[in-house]
């Protein structure tokens, strides 16, 4: 907990982005998360993402549901909407928000607890439907708010800060979110902002279901030897597929690295992503592959992190439902309420 | 670049700028500090211990602290630094119980001041307590030198110079006034162990043009001018008057012309107005009193009329840079300008003049007619003189005077016990940790928004009527204490202990200035391109922490951090810490010969 304000003053030199604001305009009340909590990088690379993307604030809606990560939303894009649902719950309130206006940008956060334990269902709907969102889990293993007991996403064999040895099986939700159909699936650290930030924004970009896994290490519980979620034991196992470098349409392609090692993908709004390749074989278009990479890595104590898997081919919720362009919430009543001529086709129809 | 050595004094000395920038090194947050605490007293003895003369100071000061203030870079103005002093002055208590007592046992060794200006009693003062008879030798009959004769009183009341000369000159001092010193051969043969030259810059420059010799009656030397209005032997002069110069000088003329019956003032400058050596608070206080400045005016002729001076001639000029990029003045051809006038005063800059100083006394000088002086002893060629103040190296202002008063001093008394007078004990420096509590610091760490405060002024018309009147009234408690959080704490400093970090980027996130990067090692020029926020003035330094785990380093620039702690607030590991830096400057007193 931090009780002094965060002073308005900024570098007299800070840049400012398309739309006239530097990365302070993006921030929201400082932080009550404890001292070095990971969720406070996050909530910095959310900032500098929406930043970097000259994202008008009010374009912007952040839904959560409850836990340490659920609060941060109050720590960053204090000028957007926002929606801190039941525990669990955000993936349905975001999908009813995203159908109700499709123009918004939808970001989901959520922790291990809100979405791999009394959210899973939740969870495995909304990526299942592929509704138009960004949706990240701060991982950290443990239910901070509680003292530190195992979550659902604790390594079996990772040790307690008390010393007790964790006998559960994980849930993998990256390996989850490949099964269900998720069109973006990628995998970060906390502590690794220069690979993180690109990849929100490419999910930012990326129309359907995105979802990102952000280990997140917890400095009060999870943070020990013993933990697969430390700073240290991540930075050790962090295996790298790629480094992203996100180009937006409009941007020239400016690209320095030694020929081969870059893949220039396209993605369906128009955007491109330049995939800095660490490993060659690694085929981001690839569904089956990854999920065995994941596997074959994830036996060996690896934390595989990058852009992991990206739909050639993505198409969201409202594609799936055929609702008209405008946004329902937009349409008038004439549009609404067509009359009685056109409910006596619909009923023709269906005789 | 290498791990930045925090140990060596100067690098966390650099971080308080205006400290730094100060002659003196005074340190300036600590004393902000208690003033905001209502501890005026403590504040004024902090002062007092470093530049001797906080309340002529807190008006009349240079202030090079003020252009360095990390505030002026942070936003749009510097905290009011020397005014704040003045408020130290203004609200103490008596404090005459506070400052070091007579020696009570001579150690007999005599030292001989020439001139009582700000040098000699600061050398005065750092010497009489232990024990050195110290004699101050002044033409006038006062002390103060040119505190006394050329600041006008309007600026600097006679009770606040009465009452700062007093403390020096009690510690058991003699002031022989009305004694001008005409041999220093005369003087290396009384019995003094030491002379100490503190006798000013005392001759203003003179104009030598047509019109000159004949209008003299109506043209005066500045800053002797000055000195007759100090003493009363001058109290009228003409309803026009021209100020030739743009010096302070020119300013405390235009202005003392405005109190003796000036209606219409005007300073004219050969330059431009921007590059006047006048302070801007000075001269906008001049153009405040109606007195308007023209610029690239050049002086050639004074017009008279029977011996009586009835204006002066200019020729227009332009600046023009050459091949070279030197500044030129340039005539632009239009036709002269005729200011007519009663009076003119000649404030064109002043000299230095050392006829009662025999060239074969051992004493070496420059071709400029200057003395060789070691900037940092502030010893001559003979091994008993020393020179300081504007005596030493020409016109200054009485902060350096003051600055070089201490080194002469200790000087003086490594001379008087036989030791090797360049060599210099090293400064007391104390890094003390601020930390109270989890999120508690013994300081004010909140940053104050507030735009800098304008000193309140007495009413023009009230203050042109009075040549004694005051004119700035002071900031009163209120304003002060406004004013005073504005200050940055510059002095708490942020340490880094990297062995402690665990790299969660916390600092990183939380620094509202974007002063913290963590990132590969590479030399400055290229390290500074890829910092969080840009990194382009090299005058501030990069404070390099390395034993990461990563094998990264931690990189902050200096440059315009608030020192808010909150990089301490959100670090887990206590990595970064803030701590208090304060040094001690090296003064000839006990407690620092101790640590030679």
């Amino acid at each position: 907990m931090t009780y002094v304000v965060k002073p308005k003053f900024h570098h007299p030199e800070l840049p400012k982005n398309q739309i006239g604001f530097t990365h302070r305009d993006y921030e929201g009340a400082v932080s009550t998360l404890c001292a070095g909590c990971g969720h406070d990088s996050i909530s910095a690379a959310i900032i500098e993402a929406c930043f970097e993307l000259s994202i008008a604030p009010h374009r912007v809606a952040k839904l959560s549901g409850i836990g340490c990560s659920s609060k941060t939303p109050t720590y960053f894009l204090g000028n957007s909407h926002g929606f801190n649902s039941v525990h669990g719950r955000m993936p349905s309130v975001l999908t009813g928000a995203n159908l109700a206006n499709r123009d918004l940008i939808y970001l989901g956060v959520s922790g291990d607890g809100d979405s791999a334990s009394i959210g899973f269902g939740q969870f495995a709907h909304a990526l299942r439907r592929g509704v138009n969102m960004v949706y990240i889990v701060e991982n950290n293993g443990v239910y901070g708010l509680t003292k530190g007991q195992f979550s659902a996403t604790a390594d079996p064999g990772s040790k307690s800060k008390r010393g007790v040895v964790n006998t559960d099986n994980a849930i993998d939700l990256v390996g989850i979110a490949l099964q269900l159909g998720a069109s973006f699936v990628a995998r970060s650290f906390s502590g690794d902002k220069a690979q993180l930030t690109p990849l929100i924004e490419a999910a930012i970009e990326h129309r359907g279901a995105a979802f990102i896994d952000v280990i997140s290490p917890c400095v009060a519980f999870n943070n020990h030897a013993g933990s697969t979620k430390s700073f240290d034991y991540v930075r050790e196992h962090n295996e790298a597929v790629n480094r992203l470098d996100f180009i937006t349409g409009r941007a020239p392609i400016k690209i320095d690295y030694a020929p081969g090692s870059v893949e220039l993908v396209e993605q369906h709004d128009g955007s491109t992503l330049a995939l800095r390749k660490l490993d060659a074989e690694y085929d981001v278009h690839d569904h089956l592959a990854a999920l065995s990479f994941l596997h074959m890595h994830a036996a060996k104590g690896q934390i595989v992190t990058g852009l992991l898997y990206v739909a050639p081919e993505a198409e969201d919720l409202h594609d799936r439902l055929n609702t008209v362009a405008t946004p329902l919430n937009a349409l008038g009543e004439t549009e609404l309420c067509p009359g009685a001529a056109a409910l006596d086709k619909i009923n023709a129809g269906l005789r | 670049m290498k791990l930045t050595d925090i140990s060596v004094p100067d690098y966390f000395h650099k971080v308080v700028d205006c400290q730094w920038a100060c002659p003196a090194h005074t340190p300036v947050p600590e004393y902000i500090r208690l003033i905001a605490a209502g501890r005026y007293s403590d504040a004024y003895m902090i002062n007092w211990e470093s530049n001797v003369f906080p309340g002529i100071l807190g008006r009349t000061c240079d202030r090079p602290c003020e252009p360095a203030c990390r505030r002026g870079r942070v936003e749009k103005e510097p905290v009011a630094i020397c005014r704040l002093k003045r408020v130290a002055a203004d609200f103490k208590d008596d404090i005459r119980a506070r400052l070091p007592k007579p020696a009570e046992k001579k150690n007999g060794k005599r030292i001989a001041l020439v001139g009582c200006g700000p040098a000699s009693l600061t050398v005065a003062r750092d010497l009489a307590p232990m024990g050195y008879e110290c004699v101050i030798f002044d033409q006038d009959a006062l002390a103060g030198g040119m505190m006394r004769t050329q600041i006008p009183k309007f600026r600097l009341p006679e009770s606040v110079l009465e009452e700062e000369c007093r403390y020096i000159l009690d510690l058991g001092i003699a002031f022989v006034g009305e004694r001008r010193i005409d041999s220093m051969k005369a003087l290396l043969a009384e019995d003094f162990d030491a002379i100490f030259v503190g006798c000013g810059a005392p001759r203003g420059r003179n104009l030598d043009i047509p019109g000159r010799k004949e209008a003299a009656k109506n043209i005066h030397i500045g800053i002797d001018w000055l000195a007759s209005v100090s003493f009363g032997h001058v109290n009228a002069i003409g309803k026009r008057v021209v100020v030739l110069g743009g010096g302070n000088t020119a300013m405390d003329c235009c202005r003392s012309s405005r109190r003796l019956g000036g209606e219409d003032v005007k300073v004219v400058v050969r330059s431009g107005f921007e590059e006047m050596k006048a302070s801007p608070w000075e001269k906008e206080d001049a153009m405040h009193e109606d007195i308007p400045i023209f610029n690239y005016l050049v002086p050639k002729e004074f017009t008279h009329d029977n011996g009586r001076l009835t204006g002066v001639v200019f020729a227009k000029v332009k600046a023009v840079r050459d091949a070279d990029g030197r500044r030129d003045l340039k005539p632009t051809g239009e036709p002269d300008q005729h200011f007519p006038c009663d009076d003119v005063l000649i404030a064109v800059g002043q000299e230095n003049a050392f006829p009662w100083i025999e060239r074969d006394c051992g004493i070496a000088f420059d071709n400029r007619g200057m003395p060789t002086v070691d900037p940092r002893t502030m010893a001559s060629t003979h091994p008993k003189v020393f020179f300081g103040g504007d005596a030493a190296f020409g016109p200054k202002n009485i902060i350096w005077a003051v600055a070089h008063g201490h080194e002469a001093a200790i000087s003086i008394d490594r001379l008087c016990r036989g030791e090797d007078v360049t060599v210099r004990p090293p400064p007391q420096v104390a890094v003390t940790s601020q930390k109270m509590g989890l999120h508690e610091w013994s300081y004010d760490n909140e940053i104050a928004l507030d735009r800098r405060y304008r000193v309140p002024h007495r009413e023009k018309v009230a203050a042109l009527r009075d040549l004694r009147a005051e004119v700035e009234l002071g900031y009163d408690l209120e304003l002060a204490l406004k004013e005073a959080e504005r200050c940055l704490n510059c002095d708490v400093q942020t340490v880094f202990t990297g062995r402690l970090c665990i790299e969660c980027d916390a600092c990183v996130d939380i620094c509202p200035m974007d002063c913290i990067t963590f990132t590969g090692n590479g030399e400055e020029a290229e390290l500074r391109t890829r910092l969080t926020a840009p990194a382009k003035n090299p005058s501030q330094d990069l404070y390099i922490g390395n034993s990461l785990k990563t094998g990264r380093i931690m990189v902050k620039d200096e440059d315009v951090c608030l020192h808010c702690g909150l990089c301490a607030e959100r670090c887990p590991t206590g990595a970064w810490d803030m701590q208090k830096y304060l040094i001690d400057m090296t003064r000839a007193e006990e407690a620092c010969r101790l640590r030679a």
